[in-house]
């Protein structure tokens, strides 16, 4: 590897990550209060009452400012993209420009058209259109996510595309296998999912506090009723994609599997962490050092969950790295294999091209023949060493274990809102109130949670296995990155103090005063 | 339905709904804002398009991505 600096890549590293999860603050209520404004509204064309078109709009309200303050925040990283990682951009374009491309297109502006009815059609349109308006701008935005996970998805597991060595690019040939590969589909519930159930936990918090304060008991009722049916329902179909997360995770990225568990010695019938302490004395994937301070472990349950076999072999940090055990694709190749074939594909790229100068058409139909046959491991050519394969485990290892018992809480606590709620006693159980209001950033902190496991789970990686991130970045001056990482840092702040103001004022206002 | 007619409807909707707006006055404001520091002074000032700025068309594109690609395993 050339010498490059390294703080470039961790400073383009921050900044992304910093945009993203920020982007990810504003994202989920969106997506999740926009099908709880919903159903209320269907509630209140079904029924004709009043109480839920009140209901309705104020949750509409709160959308409103949360869509207005996030909206464009996303965009960003198409920035980023153009400045920071150029090389990263014109290897995927094609790919990553198409699902962005129609997100611009169609979903936009099926947002931009029903938003504005759903917020000034109330008295201008029938129950009925303005319903379907309300519905469409939910599944506008919705719509948009998916675009956006597919493109994700195809980073973590790309398919559906061939290299192009004149052009330098991944160019589409499958745009179906692309946009319904089963680590886009999943993963698309999946984050849905998490926004759905994020949102039911805001709206459970904030209807807490109003009974809390002894306001607008009935419309707190009623809410909390809606957000915990609404939040069971997410939260179950959470936890069923989450399993398919898992699966599909360790059949394309075993790596992040074995960090997601601190699996550094694979095994088979590999136990589960439910609950761990990893060692902090061990330094290397190579010693013999046991990984956990403390765990507590079901027995072959991860076994089970990757491979739907309660003893089949899950490969660890180790394993991943000295190859040699079978996987559904025959043996796995070791990292010196597969550094050895990522190198002869970019040395295919590097003669495939002097021979076409040279307008040698044998010579060069010979390399291309080979830059295919190698491209799979095309990305290990740019690693060095085989820890540079392995991602930071302990940020992987309890950004996926509080993610998964903040879930578990969550299923729980819908569940005991909506036992309180149907018996008609949530009113008198102020100490359920105070947990649901509480509860609310622990919402958002699973969700930014899952996203860690997900991104920095498959580190080194710009694209599973063929594009790691130093190979990905712009040859800019760190500093210009570190400058528009605090700019940002700054503006996003900025609005998200805004977003708190504003929504804090109008929750203050209450239903009435507001709608 | 006269197009004319389509247009004014259409017109006194948004007029209707933007004149009568509370709270979102001030979102349009931060909204606006928003989208000025983001496309005019972001974009411009400190996020030009790498390749499109140093290189003038697709193919010295191609050629300076590759060379990066083959220079960064050396």
């Amino acid at each position: 590897m050339e010498l490059m600096d390294v703080s470039l890549v961790d400073w383009s590293r921050a900044q992304f990550a910093m945009t993203a999860m920020y982007h990810w603050l504003f994202v989920p209520l969106t997506l999740g209060l926009g099908v709880i404004m919903s159903i209320m509204e269907s509630l209140y064309v079904k029924t004709g009452k009043e109480e839920w078109k009140k209901a309705a709009k104020f949750w509409m309200t709160l959308f409103g400012v949360n869509f207005a303050i996030g909206v464009a925040t996303g965009i960003i990283l198409e920035f980023e993209f153009g400045t920071n990682w150029s090389n990263y951009s014109w290897f995927v374009g094609d790919i990553f420009g198409a699902p962005l491309a129609i997100e611009a297109i169609v979903a936009f502006f099926m947002e931009a058209t029903f938003i504005s009815i759903m917020f000034f059609g109330w008295k201008k349109v029938s129950k009925k259109f303005h319903l379907a308006s309300t519905w469409l701008t939910v599944l506008g935005a919705t719509i948009s996510a998916l675009w956006i996970l597919v493109a994700n998805a195809w980073m973590q597991y790309p398919v559906g595309m061939e290299f192009n060595p004149d052009s330098v690019r991944n160019e589409m040939i499958d745009f179906w296998s692309i946009l319904l590969s089963p680590v886009a589909l999943n993963k698309f519930f999946h984050t849905v999912l998490s926004a759905w159930v994020l949102s039911g936990l805001f709206v459970m918090g904030v209807s807490s506090w109003y009974l809390l304060k002894k306001r607008e008991v009935d419309f707190a009722l009623k809410s909390i009723m809606v957000a915990s049916v609404f939040g069971i329902f997410s939260a179950l179909l959470l936890a069923f994609t989450g399993d398919g997360s898992s699966y599909h995770v360790a059949q394309r990225q075993p790596m992040k599997l074995a960090a997601m568990e601190g699996l550094y010695e694979g095994k088979t019938g590999a136990g589960l962490i439910a609950f761990g302490i990893l060692n902090s004395h061990k330094k290397s994937y190579n010693d013999s050092i046991n990984p956990y301070a403390f765990k507590v472990e079901i027995p072959k349950m991860l076994s089970l969950l990757a491979y739907k076999d309660p003893n089949a072999f899950v490969p660890g940090i180790k394993n991943i790295i000295d190859g040699g055990y079978q996987t559904h694709n025959g043996v796995a190749l070791s990292f010196e294999e597969k550094q050895a074939r990522g190198k002869a594909a970019i040395q295919s790229l590097a003669n495939y091209q002097k021979a076409v100068n040279a307008k040698d058409t044998v010579d060069a139909a010979l390399h291309k023949a080979q830059l295919k046959e190698n491209y799979a491991q095309f990305g290990y050519g740019y690693l060095d060493k085989p820890e540079e394969l392995i991602p930071h485990v302990p940020t992987v290892f309890y950004s996926f274990h509080i993610m998964v018992l903040l879930g578990l809480y969550f299923i729980a606590l819908f569940g005991l809102v909506f036992f309180f709620s149907y018996r008609k006693k949530i009113e008198q159980a102020k100490w359920l109130q105070w947990i649901c209001l509480w509860t609310i950033p622990m919402g958002y902190v699973a969700g930014e949670l899952g996203w860690a496991v997900a991104e920095v789970g498959r580190q080194p990686w710009a694209i599973q296995d063929v594009l790691p991130l130093q190979a990905a970045i712009s040859s800019i001056s760190t500093n210009s990155v570190k400058i528009t990482f605090f700019l940002f840092l700054v503006l996003f702040s900025v609005l998200l103090l805004a977003e708190v103001r504003i929504m804090l004022k109008q929750i203050k206002k209450g239903p009435d005063k507001v709608v | 339905m006269h197009i004319p007619k389509l247009f004014q409807k259409l017109y006194s909707f948004y007029y209707d709904g933007f004149t009568k707006m509370t709270v979102g006055k001030t979102l349009w404001i931060i909204v606006f804002i928003k989208l000025f520091i983001m496309f005019i002074v972001l974009r411009i000032f400190f996020f030009p398009n790498y390749l499109n700025t140093n290189f003038n068309n697709d193919q010295s594109k191609s050629n300076h991505v590759r060379q990066e690609l083959i220079n960064k395993s050396n």
